[in-house]
Order: structure tokens, then sequence, then C-alpha cells
């Protein structure tokens, strides 16, 4: 026991951004092995998405005017890029969930009396988050060419750029996790942190261009989605896609999509990741 | 030279609530000390601050010769704390649970994973290592929280009621394992609200309550301050129990005590069990038939009583004053509370 020991006990970490990784990278393994062992959370997961594939696309399309047209086709090839950003925003509450469940069980605890990296806990969680949003999206992917998106329908796109959109869905993801990561921490319950995930949202992803022509909504409503973040990254996806519905706004975010999706998240998760571990370091169970 | 653990005038509130109020603990190497007190004394909070979980307000406090507000991680990599309710990831296997504690304790994943498998074994958990922690039972799943602890056989460990909520035979398991792991030279912080359990395991005892130790010696030494021993009889026939009453009075150091409905009659004494003997049989001699007899030493409950004026288990609900309703809305309020839904 004391040979092992012995050697362990004073095994001082060498250079904190490596440690930092390896740490994040122990906890990411720890949260997929637990991902895969409840597979019904996954699969809940995507089956609400799906759900509003299905229903957007039979219920709304046909009745929405898009581009200048009202036909379903259109519909459906601009509704896919707010339904991709929307599913992923949605990955905000498994990771709250998953954090104030860790806090709930003393598992914060225990990690917080190791002596890892203060951030590696939320950071696995978040990169975990990630490849089940990856997963998500790809699932999703599929059954939106089933119902008939296509890419390139009002120009010429390629592999590359249709893969840097699903880039900027996945850093928008990424982003909103950390949020579900803050929330997770402040909350006293995982069921609390679910729903304290989610309902904001519905607001965040309605008052959009995920949906609807926001060209049709009121002034100020208007302005209000125009600069929504998650707006940014819907407009860059169609732009990226060669999707119609492309907003004609004038507003900065809407004009530089790309940029403004990209900028919007890395500031999202500067502030975010900074509140969380702040917290997390505080954080009593 | 201080001990392994050390504190000095520790001090930490929340809200209203002043949870640890000026506590001082001095544990030498190698030696177990038990914190004693019942829900709401402190006695958590007391190991959050010692473990780097919470900032004292105020206060000092070494552990392993490191300040733990100085140099915190210095602290984490010699300390393991094994909490109140099994802190374990109940959809990892256990071998998965001790490699990842073990990685993130800074082991090679190689060396992680050598140290999870004689874990294992030591706790008698290897037939269980691959089944996820979700299907242990309860004290398979202490074991495996306190195996955690131990990834690094760190020199010194902070247990929060390790046995609460165990049934008899789990909980002698654990303590024969926290016996072993003591003769190996690991200092031992342990909190509990079984007087019977800091008898059996520590050297030394601090009794808590209301942030601050009220009492400290050995087992012995709070059993003495609480007063001697005492005989009790318990006769068969109600009739005897005045002739009985009589011959107590012969021997006794005090007055005796007559209990009509049990039949019991207990009286102070000097003179252990040469005493007894002689009670026995001049008890005998007077035909006296009886049911029960024996010399009782004061029990750690008795010194809690004595020391408090309530008995320690029954506390949590006798919170009626003011004082004793916040102080129960603490965070150990909320811990305990947790740790029932942790259970179920």
């Amino acid at each position: 026991m004391s040979a092992v020991s012995d050697a362990v006990q004073v095994a001082v970490p060498s250079n904190p951004i490596t440690q930092s990784i390896r740490d994040s990278l122990v906890i990411a393994k720890r949260n997929l092995i637990r991902m895969s062992r409840i597979p019904e959370m996954v699969i809940f997961g995507l089956i609400q998405p799906i759900m509003f594939v299905v229903l957007f696309t039979y219920v709304f399309g046909g009745s929405m005017k898009i581009g200048g047209s009202t036909s379903a086709e259109a519909y459906t090839n601009f509704l896919m890029a707010g339904i991709f950003a929307q599913t992923v925003t949605f990955a905000t509450a498994g990771a709250g969930a998953g954090i104030a469940d860790d806090m709930h069980k003393g598992l914060i605890d225990r990690f917080r009396s190791l002596p890892m990296a203060r951030g590696a806990v939320l950071t696995g969680r978040t990169l975990a988050d990630l490849v089940q949003t990856a997963l998500t999206l790809l699932v999703l992917a599929i059954v939106a060419l089933m119902v008939g998106w296509r890419v390139g329908t009002t120009g010429s796109t390629d592999a590359l750029r249709v893969l840097g959109a699903f880039g900027l869905l996945l850093l928008l993801g990424y982003a909103f996790t950390w949020i579900g990561a803050l929330i997770g921490l402040s909350v006293r319950t995982p069921e609390a942190a679910t729903s304290g995930g989610l309902i904001w949202l519905f607001p965040v992803t309605f008052i959009s261009n995920a949906f609807v022509d926001t060209a049709n909504m009121t002034p100020w409503l208007r302005h209000v989605a125009d600069w929504n973040p998650f707006s940014a990254t819907v407009q860059a996806c169609r732009v990226l896609f060669a999707n119609p519905g492309v907003s004609e706004s004038e507003a900065w975010p809407m004009r530089h999509s790309i940029w403004a999706s990209v900028i919007y998240s890395v500031l999202i998760v500067l502030i975010f990741r900074t509140l969380a571990v702040r917290k997390y370091r505080s954080a009593t169970a | 030279m201080p001990g392994a653990i050390y504190a000095e005038g520790l001090v930490k509130t929340f809200g209203d609530v002043r949870a640890l109020d000026g506590v001082d603990l001095d544990v030498p190497e190698g030696t177990v000390l038990g914190l004693l007190g019942p829900n709401g004394a402190g006695k958590t909070t007391a190991v959050r601050c010692l473990t780097t979980l919470l900032r004292p307000d105020s206060g000092k406090a070494v552990v392993a010769g490191i300040d733990v507000v100085k140099d915190p991680d210095a602290v984490r990599r010699r300390v393991g704390l094994s909490g109140q309710f099994a802190a374990v990831d109940e959809y990892l296997t256990g071998r998965e649970n001790l490699q990842m504690v073990g990685q993130l304790y800074q082991m090679k994943a190689k060396a992680a994973k050598v140290r999870a498998a004689e874990l294992l074994e030591q706790f008698n958990l290897a037939d269980a290592a691959d089944r996820t922690a979700k299907t242990y039972s309860g004290g398979m799943r202490r074991r495996l929280d306190l195996a955690a602890a131990l990834v690094v056989s760190p020199p010194v460990m902070f247990m929060d009621e390790p046995t609460t909520g165990l049934d008899p035979r789990n909980r002698q398991q654990l303590w024969d394992v926290i016996k072993q792991l003591v003769s190996g030279g690991t200092t031992l912080l342990l909190t509990t609200q079984y007087l019977e359990e800091a008898d059996h395991l520590a050297h030394d005892i601090c009794v808590v309550d209301h942030g601050r130790v009220i009492a400290r010696g050995t087992a012995d030494e709070l059993k003495a301050q609480t007063g001697g021993e005492r005989v009790e009889v318990v006769v068969h026939e109600r009739e005897h129990m005045e002739t009985a009453s009589e011959v107590l009075r012969g021997f006794g150091k005090g007055e005796t005590t007559v209990e009509e409905h049990t039949r019991k009659l207990t009286v102070p004494v000097t003179g252990g069990a040469k005493l007894l003997a002689e009670v026995i049989r001049e008890l005998d001699t007077r035909g006296i038939e009886i049911d029960d007899i024996g010399l009782r030493r004061p029990t750690l409950d008795d010194v809690f009583l004595s020391l408090t004026g309530h008995v320690a288990e029954e506390k949590a609900e006798e919170n009626g004053g003011p004082a004793g309703a916040l102080a129960g809305k603490g965070k150990e309020a909320r811990t305990g509370k947790s740790k029932k839904e942790a259970t179920k």
C-alpha cells in the first residue's frame, strides 16, 4: 500500500495548463460514460427537436411567407437553421441539471476536496455536453434531410461552408452550456436547474429570426430580435447553407452574421465561465 | 509542535448563525479525534473548513503542517475526505470511480488503475468492481466512498459521520476498516452522533454543541466527569422491593432511586465488582429473587446529558427555542436533508 502511495503523495502537478486540460478530459470522460449509461436522457433530448422539425414543417409550412414564397418547401429550408440553433441551446438545461445533481449528491464536495484544476469539473461537463450536442445535431440533420431540407437552395455553397455553419452551431451550444453550468451551481435541485435552464430559452429562441421573418414584427421587437445573439447564429447558418429567408435588416449582427455569431459565443463563454468558476470555488452543497 | 490537525479559534458564520464559534482542536499525529455532537452542532462545518471546502471567517487551521487558508491545494494533496453521504458517481462502476479519483489526485492513468484494483480488493469490492455503484448496497457505497478517500493513502483523513444510516453489521465492518487504517499511522478526525462510535474508535473526544467545544478528553475522562458507577437491581417480586431497597441503602453512597413499574432499584456506589458480589450475597441471604443485577458505568449518553442538559439524539426534534431553531436552519440542516434523499 505504502509503496504506491509514497510515489503519488508528492506528485506535484507539472504545468497548470496541462493539468487543467487533463483534469477536464478526465471529467468529460466520466460524464460521457454517464450519458452512455442513461441512454434515455440522450433519446429524450432528441425527441423534442425531431418533433419540432416535423410539427413546424407540416403545420406551419405553406402558410409562412419566406423570401417572397409561401411554398412549404421554402419554409422547410428556412426553418432548419432555426431548429438546429434552438436545439443546441437546449443543451443548457442538461448541463445545469447535471451539475445541480452533482452538487446535490455530494460529488462536487468530493471534487473540491481533490487537488485538481478548479475549472475542470465545469469544463469537463461542458465538453461532454458538446459531444452530445454534436450527436444530436447529426441525427437532426438526417431527419431534416428526410423531410426535404436541402442546402444551396438560394445560391451556391460547399462542404466547407456547411461544416462552418455546424461549427458555429456547436460553438453557440457550447457557450450556452456555460450559462447552464452557472444555473446548475446556483439552484438547489436538479429539477430546478432543468426548468431554470429552459424557461428563459423560449423567449430567447422565439424573439428571433428562427421561426419567422423578423420583417413582420413590431419595430421594437424586431430590433430585439435582430440583436439577439441567437439570431446571429441562425442568420449565419442560412447564409452558409444558402437557405432562404436571410434577413435584409441593416442591424450590424445581421449584416455581419458570421462574425457576430463568433463574437457573441466567445463573449458568452468568457463571461459565464468566469462567473461559474467563481461560483464553483465557493459552492457549498 | 502542533498536531497533524490543528485549529485555533475557528469561526464560521452563515448569516446570523454562528456555525463555528471559536473552535480549538489539536490532533496528535497517528491518533483519532472524535467530534461528537447533535445535528447542527457545527461538526460538518468544522470538517468543511479543515478540508478547504469552506473558508473560515477567522481563526487558524493547519492540516498536515500546512495552513488551510494559505495553501489549500497543498492541503488537498494530503487529505482524504469521506463525506456524510456517499459521494460516488452512481452511474460509474466502482473501478471507474476509483480510477477517476486517482487521476484527479494527479496520478498517471496506469498508476490509478493499479491503485483502484488494490483498493477494490482491500475493501472487499472486487466482485462488484465492474458493476455501477447504483447497484451497490448502502454499506458497499460507504466502503467505496472510503476507498476513494484513501486513493493516495493520505496521512490525514476526515470522515463525516461515516456510519450514519448503516445497519449494525455494516457499521461493524466499517469500524474494522477504520481501525486498520489508524493502526497504519493515519491521523483521523471523525464526526459522529453515535456516542458508542466515538467511544469505540476515538482516542480523544471533543463534544461540540452550538459551534463550540464544550468538553474534551478521553472517553474515560469524560465519563469520570459525569460521576461514578452505580448498582442496578431488578427484583422478581413486587413485594420484595422494600427489602431490596433496604439492602441497597446499606451499600450505597447516595439516594436509592426506585422505579415501581419496572421493579428497578438504582443506587450510586464505590467499590466496583467486589461490592457487587457482596450485594448479590446479601440479597440472596434475604431470599430476594432477582431478574437482573449489574454494575453500570456512565455511558457517553450520560456524559452528553449532563453536559448539555439534553440527550444527543433527541436534540434535533427538541429545537424549540429560537437559538435552536436558527441553528437547525444552518447549512448542516440542508446537508442532512439531502442525505436522506440520497439514501432513498
